[in-house]
């Protein structure tokens, strides 16, 4: 064991995939003491979380169903990253694909489903875009920090989707405030009869071999990395730095959008004024955990995914609230936003200097 | 007239735009409508004919919106910005309180209270970022303090220790940020968003393992305290001087942090740390003790920000109670240039913002709560895009400083 | 006469790849001033960081007045006497020279700073040394040079008796590098100490009373300025005989290429950088730009590749107009541009060498076609240059970051010159680089100039401008004040000129 540990101490390749392994052991290591500090049985809790992530085909179908709009919003997220952008408004931007995408689902009438699902789908996508275009504008023509300005629009379409859900958007014959159910030509079918799981999973994984090749196979890609790592090197360059901000957090939302829109036309069929998808966050650490690497996005997001299904089942079997979960991520985001810590606590040398991701740019320009 | 650039006429054109509209719209209302009361407290009301007085807003605005243009003064997009906004919100205020009574004094007593949370925030901002280290870890500091504050309280029996374990707590939470930030050298972004979803997770787990299944669910909240003689004033006294605790002590924060940063040792060394972390380093001042101290202290103060949810306004603590405060107070402290005062001013924006949409419900003035609601997060994003002049932050701040 | 005030005893400091400092021995008499002379990466200001506390040695002792001491911070050396004055100064700019001096050892009143107690200390300190400063000034007001002594002011303020100079004439005048070594000369006759970092061979000779000279990490050997001359210490400081002149044929002078009419641009806090100049460069000419950093030469070339926009006034080239703001415009026409600060615009440090060297040219064929990059073409192209520039690399796919300063330049040389140029815009292109890269980039602009290009060179260096050019043009406050043919010129004579005194 002790050999295999200083293999690990010196093989930078294998750290940079070790490390993050590491992370996710000593956080569900420090969950099991809390868990055990709160008095409940820790072998009971997590057996439920594994049972209820994969147990079962219906459970590892689930996994895979809320995986979807995690693979998306993930991919959200670490696309801003990869322009230097910190796009915390992936909330907002799925709430706008979702409002967009029902609305055209219900009330656009007599299209063929091959046209009908499209429609929608891009609908909730440009909407997406939008909302995100818009932070990502004001920072390239003001230099508005996109942390406040998406966190900001997250709180506002939240509100204006209360306000439309319940207002022109309601459906009075429901009893609960939602909107009209889309039509059937809307739907994204299942892929299984028995099972919720629907094609938007497939789309999903689409989205991450598309990103991966824009981001590393294109002009348009190397452009927004190269805004990323250096602003004044890609200014030098000729690069238009705010177009490219713009066009990043366009994309960004998009995807975001289309996140929400997937939920839309393949879970719920309508949107309910009470939906609270909460994928913002989760997007974030997700695409830590992936570090910003399109393909690294899939496992990552299976596992969080993995952990919002079991938790469930945790809390049946062991007693445990859900937040524990959330204690638990927080860790996980942690320990991969710092791997300092990681290396400190398990004697791992790193290159000296290396400090792990920095985005921090201040507010300004 | 001086010569104007395209931004300039943009911002003339709107504002001209706004008030023109204002002065159509005193037309609308018909002349036999009855007064509206402002009310000035125990000075009394002052009864104001509606349309007349829009009318004359809709005309002091324009010319306060095209005049600035035959200036040399610099700050035209400024003065025709506050000029249009006082106009509208005063033709908004008397056009609500048509046929009743429209409390200044009460309105401007709550934009007060209602400031306290995010004057507090900003100043927390402020005094990490005066050392280059960029927190927007504010809002989960604030929130785990409720949390933490409001269960203290509940167990022990006494809202005041509760106060003391809520300030703490915020401090806690701040050491952890400093850690990852300083130490650790993680991006600070970050290592904020990091503290955040922790807190979520934390009051979450705190509120339904132990605060549901409590005997009490809510415990009283601070008592309003009336500074004697000060308190009699009229007018300024009830808003200044009648307050709960916390909001004293941000007005005294506010101007205790004003002196001590520009006039003692510590200010001189936290601003140089900000400035230019290696002149400090030269000269042998400890930059990371010194980051450590100051985010610590932004903590207790995000910590007492925190307690003003719990325990001075609601007695009781919920879910996500503070619902993007941190981050309104983030922005009054870009809008007030990292300067106490500035904080103050801009976390009364918000506070005003905030109590006019609730006065506007109350009053059952017919626009969508779901709107009033969106106003504060609006003008953050206003106050952002720099209509306002720009903002130079501290020049290292958010660069992690790396010693060989 | 002259006792040892600070010995540094088999000092070693490594950092990731590099040994900086290897077993190096160090010693000052009081008194003395004591250069040490290297070249670029030798490991002067690595040595200095030591002793200043910025640094931890990773073996070795310091030993101040026979005593051993240990320096883990600056605040140790202060306490020990030790005061350093940087070569990139250690000045707050928006705050005031008396906080600047103050900071770190405040005269408190209870417990508020007494600012007219520390103002009135300031001013007598000043006074004594005949320095012609204002405690309220702010920094980023204040000259250069001015600047500098506020630095040295800072050290004496806390009764420094070690003086750590590094490179301080890199910022300055000849003159005022004149006066800097009238004040260091006074210093020593109170009994200060001084430790003289520099490179250059002639202001050593001239100033020092004893010359240690470090290459590779290591001591080469320790000489007294009348023993030596400057090809001996030119020796000893790279190892091999150096070619302090570099060879240049006749120019050939063609048509301007590049021409300048009255241009205003601002810098970034509205103030007039670059102050109505004009100027021509002609093909087949090096025409230099003469001045002390910070009048306006970083704008100009800024406003010249469309990095920032200018005010008004007219720039061609080769008779077409420019509208500015704009690099492609300016690339497009055959501008090549190597920029001074080579990792901040020059470079994406975390980009492999490949994508480093089609940095301005990826959007076109046949790096890419429809949008869409074509990674064999880019990686043909890469090796070739690679080969062709001798930049010293595993293979095109190593990251830039870990390349040393010298191939980073070289890289940056291999993009901008592998285009079809008409004109190359060079900014302190041999800043911070070693002997052999320095006399590498020389050669390739004496290539390009060869060619049939123009080539504006900016430089603080006044012997690179002597080797290089044909044509000097002086800048000061943001005008050229005046050009003459390098034949005419003397460093005297563009000493004057760059101080601003001309008639």
């Amino acid at each position: 064991m002790k050999l295999f540990f200083e293999k690990i101490r010196t093989r930078v390749q294998f750290q940079e995939l070790f490390i993050p392994f590491l992370s996710i052991a000593t956080s569900l290591i420090i969950g099991a003491v809390i868990i055990w500090a709160s008095g409940a049985d820790v072998y009971k809790a997590y057996q439920g979380l594994l049972q209820g992530a994969f147990g079962k085909p219906r459970a590892i179908a689930e996994t895979f169903v809320i995986t979807t709009p995690y693979i998306l919003s993930g991919l959200a997220v670490a696309f801003g990253f990869k322009c230097g952008l910190f796009n915390i408004g992936v909330e907002g931007q799925l709430y706008a694909g979702a409002l967009s995408a029902a609305f055209i689902g219900y009330a656009v009438k007599g299209l063929p489903h091959f046209i009908h699902l499209p429609f929608a789908l891009i609908g909730g996508i440009v909407a997406g875009s939008i909302w995100g275009a818009i932070p990502g504008y004001l920072k390239a023509k003001t230099g508005g920090h996109e942390v406040i300005n998406t966190i900001m629009m997250n709180h506002i379409m939240i509100r204006l989707t209360d306000y439309l859900v319940k207002n022109p958007m309601l459906d009075q014959k429901a009893s609960i405030p939602r909107t009209p159910y889309i039509l059937e030509s809307a739907y994204l079918p299942k892929i299984f009869p028995s099972f919720r799981l629907h094609w938007g999973f497939v789309l999903a994984i689409c989205m991450v071999f598309l990103v991966y090749f824009v981001l590393f196979k294109t002009t348009l890609g190397f452009e927004i990395r190269t805004v990323g790592l250096n602003q004044n090197a890609a200014r030098y360059a000729g690069m238009n730095v705010s177009r490219n901000f713009v066009i990043a957090m366009a994309i960004s939302g998009g995807l975001a959008g289309c996140a929400g829109s997937g939920e839309v036309l393949g879970l719920n069929y309508n949107l309910p004024a009470a939906f609270i998808s909460g994928y913002g966050f989760d997007a974030i650490a997700i695409a830590l955990l992936a570090k910003s690497n399109p393909l690294g996005i899939i496992p990552s997001a299976i596992l969080w995914a993995a952990l919002r299904n079991g938790a469930g089942l945790m809390q049946i079997r062991a007693g445990i609230s859900i937040d524990m979960i959330n204690i638990i991520q927080a860790f996980v985001i942690m320990f991969i936003a710092a791997p300092r810590i990681v290396r400190w606590i398990y004697r791992i040398k790193a290159e000296k200097g290396k400090a792990g991701m920095i985005l921090t740019r201040g507010w300004g320009k | 007239m001086r010569e104007v650039n395209y931004r300039m006429f943009i911002f003339s054109g709107l504002a001209v735009l706004i008030n023109a509209l204002i002065l159509r719209f005193s037309y609308l209302i018909a002349p036999g409508a009855e007064l509206t009361l402002l009310g000035f407290g125990d000075l009394g009301s002052l009864g104001v004919n509606p349309g007349v007085s829009i009318r004359v807003l809709g005309i002091l605005g324009l010319g306060g919106s095209v005049a600035p243009l035959f200036w040399k003064s610099g700050k035209y997009v400024s003065v025709s910005f506050f000029v249009t906004a006082f106009t509208a919100v005063g033709s908004i205020i008397v056009w609500a309180g048509i046929g009743s009574v429209f409390d200044i004094v009460g309105l401007l007593g709550l934009s007060l209270r209602l400031s306290t949370p995010i004057v507090l925030g900003a100043i927390a901002g402020l005094l990490c970022e005066r050392t280059g280290v960029i927190n927007i870890a504010i809002e989960g500091m604030m929130l785990t303090a409720a949390c933490i504050g409001f269960t203290a309280s509940l167990y022990v029996g006494n809202m005041w220790v509760g106060l003391f374990f809520a300030i703490l707590s915020g401090g806690i939470i701040a050491l952890l940020h400093a850690f990852l930030s300083v130490t650790m050298i993680t991006d600070q972004i970050i290592s904020g968003t990091v503290i955040n979803i922790l807190a979520v997770g934390l009051t979450g787990f705190i509120r339904r393992s132990f605060l549901l299944k409590a005997r009490l669910s809510r415990t009283g909240i601070l008592p309003i305290i009336a500074v004697p003689l000060f308190s009699r004033i009229p007018i300024v006294g009830k808003i200044l001087f009648t307050n709960q605790p916390i909001v004293f002590m941000m007005m005294g924060l506010v101007i205790f942090v004003t002196v001590m940063l520009f006039n003692t040792r510590w200010g001189l060394r936290t601003r140089s740390i900000g400035e230019h972390p290696e002149a400090a380093d030269t000269v042998g001042i400890n930059v990371f003790s010194m980051r450590y101290l100051n985010v610590m202290l932004g903590g207790f103060v995000a910590g007492l920000a925190g307690a003003w949810f719990s325990l001075e306004t609601t007695g009781s603590f919920d879910d996500l109670m503070t619902n993007g405060k941190g981050f309104i107070a983030l922005a009054a402290m870009i809008f007030g240039k990292w300067h106490p005062v500035g904080a103050f001013m801009g976390g009364m924006i918000f506070g005003f913002s905030d109590a006019l949409q609730i006065i506007f419900q109350i009053k059952d003035v017919p626009i969508p709560p779901q709107i009033l609601w969106m106003l504060p997060y609006l003008i953050t994003m206003v106050v952002l895009a720099g209509v306002i002049g720009k903002s130079t932050p501290p020049a290292a701040d958010g660069a992690p400083y790396i010693k060989q | 006469m002259q006792e040892e005030i600070l010995s540094l005893r088999r000092i070693v400091k490594n950092f990731p790849g590099v040994c900086a400092n290897d077993h190096i021995d160090f010693s000052l008499k009081k008194g003395e001033i004591h250069s040490l002379l290297g070249e670029n990466g030798a490991g002067k200001t690595t040595l200095m960081n030591i002793l200043y506390g910025l640094y931890t040695p990773d073996e070795g002792e310091i030993h101040i007045s026979g005593l051993k001491v240990h320096i883990r911070t600056p605040a140790d050396a202060l306490s020990h006497g030790i005061g350093m004055v940087h070569q990139h100064f250690m000045l707050i700019p928006i705050m005031s020279v008396a906080e600047n001096i103050i900071l770190g050892k405040e005269t408190k009143k209870r417990g508020l700073i007494d600012r007219k107690e520390s103002e009135r200390r300031i001013r007598e300190l000043a006074n004594r040394y005949h320095f012609d400063i204002d405690p309220g000034d702010l920094i980023k007001d204040l000259p250069i040079g001015t600047q500098q002594k506020v630095e040295i002011l800072k050290a004496l303020y806390r009764e420094a008796n070690i003086l750590i100079l590094d490179e301080p004439t890199s910022v300055l005048t000849p003159q005022e590098g004149l006066e800097l070594f009238a004040i260091l000369r006074s210093l020593k006759e109170e009994g200060k100490s001084i430790i003289f970092i520099s490179h250059k061979l002639k202001e050593v000779l001239e100033i020092s009373d004893n010359i240690t000279v470090l290459r590779g990490g290591k001591v080469i050997g320790s000489v007294r300025p009348e023993d030596t001359s400057e090809q001996e210490l030119a020796r000893m400081m790279v190892g091999r005989e150096v070619i302090l002149k570099v060879k240049k044929g006749e120019m050939k002078k063609g048509k301007p290429v590049l021409t300048v009419k009255d241009l205003v641009v601002h810098d970034s806090r509205g103030v007039r950088a670059v102050d109505c100049i004009s100027f021509t460069v002609n093909k087949g000419e090096i025409f230099g730009i003469a001045g002390v950093q910070g009048n306006g030469q970083s704008e100009l070339v800024q406003a010249l590749t469309g990095l920032i926009p200018y005010e008004s006034g007219e720039i061609l080239v080769d008779s077409t107009p420019i509208v500015g703001n704009n690099p492609r415009e300016v690339t497009g026409l055959g501008t090549a541009h190597i920029p001074e600060d080579r990792q901040k615009y020059g470079l994406v440090l975390p980009y492999p060498l490949k994508n480093n060297l089609i940095l301005c040219s990826y959007y076109e064929r046949p790096y890419s076609a429809h949008g869409i990059l074509d990674f064999s073409a880019i990686s043909m192209r890469s090796a070739d240059l690679m080969e062709e520039y001798d930049i010293k690399a595993p293979d095109i796919n190593t990251t830039v970051e870990t390349l040393s300063g010298g191939n980073q330049q070289k890289t940056v040389v291999a993009r901008e010159l592998a285009r079809n140029n008409r004109l190359l815009i060079a900014s302190q292109p041999t800043r911070g680089l070693d002997v052999g890269s320095i006399e590498y980039i020389h050669r390739r602009i004496i290539q390009v100039r060869d060619s049939g290009c123009g080539v504006l060179l900016i430089s603080s260096e006044l012997d690179e401008i002597l080797s290089l050019t044909d044509t000097i043009g002086v800048i000061y406050k943001g005008t050229i004040i005046k050009t003459l043919g390098v034949k005419e010129a003397t460093k005297e004579a563009l000493g004057l000129l760059m101080a601003g005194i001309y008639e």
